[in-house]
């Protein structure tokens, strides 16, 4: 199938990515060759087949409830973001 | 692990640090650990001297890759995204490997963020084969096989997803082994694709690959994805049911590997092991499941990289949607991108059931096609890969060739079984094979002490 140009700008937004002219073009031609070779699948009949999304054996896995310290305190945690006021980490205005 | 020959933990680790310099030009190390490095030695030798317990692994060096967790040190990844993370915690499997007395000399180059077959994908450039620089060492753990495989260290620790252990433990003629889903624990473990991800390592020999792996499994109350600790358990290896798998020793598979991997199956029949030929025709279709399931999973794992709680921020970005979408353009490598965009396109409404859904249903039947072969047989043998190291740049105009280096090792991923990558032999020009020896979950301490009874053998 093919992927039309506007098809790769939605999925670049849904993926927050800002992509140059280039990659648009260049990831376009990429993920068609990609997603034809997928189209295999359709040989097979899954009809009445149950999906398989995670392969670990157990269903719940249960610990005490109590607080577990973490290992790595609240400064150096915020001393990871880029841009921090007040010992919060600050984010551009949103409305 | 090789025996010190009397020396001392310090002198191993300066003779560690010396042979990762004088192999500079294979780009194996994205940082090497020095200070830290020899000042541990020290202390070791000096725990030592004082007749204190010092563990199994007592003054032995040995590489990380870059994905793991380790506070003393940044943990890159590979990619622009991690290049000033100082990650705050320590990754259970690190924390393992150095309560044995291990000494961590570097950090070892691999594919941005584990996504890719070559150590091509990289920030810091590609990481040269060990047997011929003018070709790829595989990936994404590609520098801990060059640094085990130029015996700099003896064992080396990777993450193996599809095939980033195993591909290139074959390629540099080294074991590599990715264990059952939840053997290890992936706490402190850069995350890809949460249903396959698994931490394993590279070694020179079956029983360093043992001892490691036995070191690091087990229970970890900071992952609740692991699995009681079943290596050392004893085996039963005393003639195996051995099935090859013919779908993958016929057409476009390298003649040499077919006759390398021949070669070790002669080897198991000396052996007394029962070996036959089974063909399973649904595992050719792993790598279509693989290049949907994974790059599903990548959309979300990555979505946590927005430059603003950790990891590169763009430059003079203003707005929300400006910090998120620049700062993921510029931090992430074209690889990563690709991943999204088609996890994020599976996954996408109108195409979820078509593509997303199909594959995981073909995954069940997989996982019961690899449970009706385990109901004949002990052990299933295939090669690594289609064929030996490829040339450093051979597969840039062509992503889906680089994919397809995955298809042999991707289908025992997406069902959760242990698979080693044992050394079977060299093609004529001296590039690398190796073998896989696949096992039902929890088998695999069997399949280690399979591959060190043929190891020897002649």
């Amino acid at each position: 199938m093919g992927i039309s140009r506007d098809e790769i700008e939605h999925l670049a937004e849904l993926s927050s990515l800002s992509l140059s002219e280039a990659e648009i073009s260049s990831l376009g031609a990429d993920m068609e060759r990609v997603i034809a070779y997928f189209d295999q699948l359709n040989e097979l009949d899954t009809t009445d087949v149950e999906p398989t999304f995670q392969v670990f054996p157990m269903e719940n896995v249960w610990r005490a409830d109590e607080v577990v310290q973490f290992e790595a305190g609240r400064a150096e945690l915020l001393a990871l973001a880029p841009e921090v006021k007040d010992d919060q980490i600050k984010v551009p205005r949103v409305l | 692990m090789k025996k010190s020959d009397g020396k001392s933990s310090l002198e191993r680790v300066k003779e560690a640090l010396a042979a990762a310099k004088k192999y500079e030009a294979y780009n194996i190390f994205t940082k090497l650990n020095e200070k830290k490095a020899l000042a541990r030695a020290v202390e070791i030798d000096r725990r030592i001297a004082a007749g204190e317990e010092v563990g199994r692994l007592a003054g032995v060096p040995y590489a990380l890759k870059d994905n793991f967790s380790d506070p003393d040190d940044l943990t890159m990844a590979s990619v622009e995204m991690l290049k000033n993370y100082h990650a705050p915690v320590t990754a259970t499997a690190v924390k393992r490997i150095e309560d044995e007395g291990a000494i961590m000399i570097g950090w070892t180059n691999m594919d941005a963020f584990a996504h890719g077959a070559s150590t091509e994908n990289s920030v810091f450039g590609v990481t040269l084969n060990s047997r011929d620089k003018t070709r790829v060492s595989g990936g994404s753990s590609g520098g801990s096989a060059v640094a085990v495989a130029l015996d700099i260290v003896p064992f080396a620790l990777g993450s193996d997803t599809g095939g980033s252990i195993r591909q290139p433990a074959s390629y540099n003629g080294v074991f590599g082994m990715k264990p059952t889903f939840g053997a290890v624990s992936r706490y402190g473990v850069v995350a890809m694709a949460s249903s396959t991800d698994t931490v394993g390592c590279l070694a020179q020999t079956a029983e360093d690959t043992r001892l490691v792996m036995s070191i690091m499994a087990g229970e970890d109350e900071k992952d609740h994805t692991t699995l009681p600790d079943f290596f050392d358990q004893p085996v039963e290896t005393s003639k195996l049911r051995v099935g090859v798998i013919g779908d993958f020793m016929g057409e476009g598979v390298d003649t040499e590997v077919v006759g390398a991997v021949k070669d070790y199956i002669k080897k198991l029949e000396k052996a007394g092991h029962e070996v036959a030929e089974v063909s399973l025709p649904i595992l050719k279709y792993a790598l279509a499941v693989y290049y949907i399931v994974v790059p599903a999973e990548i959309s979300s794992n990555l979505s946590r990289y927005d430059g603003i709680r950790y990891g590169y921020r763009a430059k003079d970005a203003k707005t929300l949607g400006e910090i998120y979408g620049r700062s993921r353009d510029e931090g992430f490598m074209p690889e990563n991108k690709r991943r999204i965009m088609i996890g994020n396109f599976v996954l996408s409404s109108g195409f979820f059931d078509a593509y997303y859904l199909k594959a995981q249903k073909v995954r069940t039947l997989i996982i019961k096609a690899y449970e009706e072969a385990f109901e004949k047989y002990d052990v299933l043998v295939c090669p690594v890969a289609p064929g030996p190291a490829f040339k450093v740049g051979e597969h840039d105009d062509d992503i889906l060739k680089l994919y397809l280096e995955d298809v042999m090792t991707t289908p025992p991923s997406l069902a959760g079984l242990p698979a080693l990558a044992a050394p079977a032999g060299e093609t004529k020009s001296g590039l690398t094979v190796g073998v896989q020896l696949i096992g039902p979950r929890g088998s695999d301490a069997r399949l280690l002490q399979l591959a060190a009874e043929i190891e020897g053998a002649k």
